[in-house]
């Protein structure tokens, strides 16, 4: 009985998890230029991820010892490769949506090389 | 120079300490990955921890920079549950974002300043702006921290690291000081 309480939960959180990636993926078609697409795409797969992982490890409980480690690396490197393919982008300078009201990275651009 | 804390830390501090909280954390690590504490598995572990301690307690010691203490655990406690609650606020924010046909965006790229030095100090502070609502972390340099933002309420420097990083700093700082 108690199993099955907790199967629902999980599997509630898989879906939600689910949910919140498919919005990412929205994200990332209706964002108007690469950095606010890389904002979509980072915030909305972790979150989403870490609900998938958090469900599993509901679903089987005997998991999530090493689902929790995934959790940690995910938290740590997700944001991570977000950042170098941003900072990537703006050295290439790959061009930003003509709404953006300020680039002070751009203005320091010598002191940066 | 004052501002040199980074590498003289490393150089200044005692051996010892640093050698054992990095066999302590690689020791953990070790058996969470293997989730058994067989004798094969315990007698290995110590065995490779203890000698990657023994040889790189200074190169790894931007790993043990981690005040472990309570004041340090209690920080690291209440600093993952705000970010949990910013990371969902970040989510909720986003798919609103996303599913308002006009698709309201003002971004722009801002820049704000951290007390922080320690460096895995502040890359949990840059991961965690990047995680936070409609901030992305480009670039760092020095004390300053460049960061996209979808819906940039203010352009300023001192404004927006008030908006941006003082509510991570407060922890951060007590956990990396």
């Amino acid at each position: 009985m108690m199993s099955g309480f907790f199967d629902t939960i999980g599997a509630l959180m898989m879906l939600g998890g689910a949910l919140f990636l498919a919005l990412g993926g929205l994200g990332l078609v209706r964002m108007p230029d690469i950095y606010n697409r890389i904002q979509a795409g980072t915030k909305a797969t972790t979150l989403g991820t870490l609900m998938v992982l958090v469900g599993a490890a509901l679903i089987m409980p005997s998991w999530s010892i090493k689902l929790l480690l995934i959790m940690l690396f995910l938290m740590f490197t997700n944001p991570l490769s977000s950042q170098v393919l941003a900072r990537a982008a703006h050295r290439s300078d790959a061009p930003m949506t003509p709404e953006t009201k300020a680039d002070r990275l751009d203005e320091d651009a010598e002191d940066l090389a | 120079m004052s501002d040199t804390g980074l590498l003289s830390k490393g150089t200044a501090a005692p051996w010892r300490p640093l050698a054992t909280r990095l066999f302590a954390t690689l020791f953990l690590f070790w058996i969470l990955l293997n989730g058994s504490l067989s004798i094969a598995t315990l007698i290995s572990g110590l065995v490779v921890a203890g000698v990657i301690a023994i040889f790189f307690a200074r190169n790894l010691s931007f790993l043990s920079g981690f005040h472990l203490t309570p004041a340090g655990i209690g920080a690291a406690i209440l600093f993952i549950g705000y970010f949990l609650k910013e990371l969902v606020k970040a989510n909720l924010a986003l798919a609103k974002l996303v599913l308002t046909p006009a698709l309201p965006v003002d971004p722009a790229i801002v820049k704000v300043r951290t007390k922080l030095t320690d460096p895995v100090g502040r890359l949990l502070l840059a991961n965690a702006i990047t995680l936070t609502p409609g901030t992305l972390t480009c670039e760092i340099k020095g004390e300053f921290l460049y960061v996209h933002w979808v819906v940039a309420q203010s352009t300023d420097i001192e404004a927006a690291t008030q908006e941006i990083v003082a509510g991570f700093e407060r922890y951060l700082e007590v956990m990396y000081g």
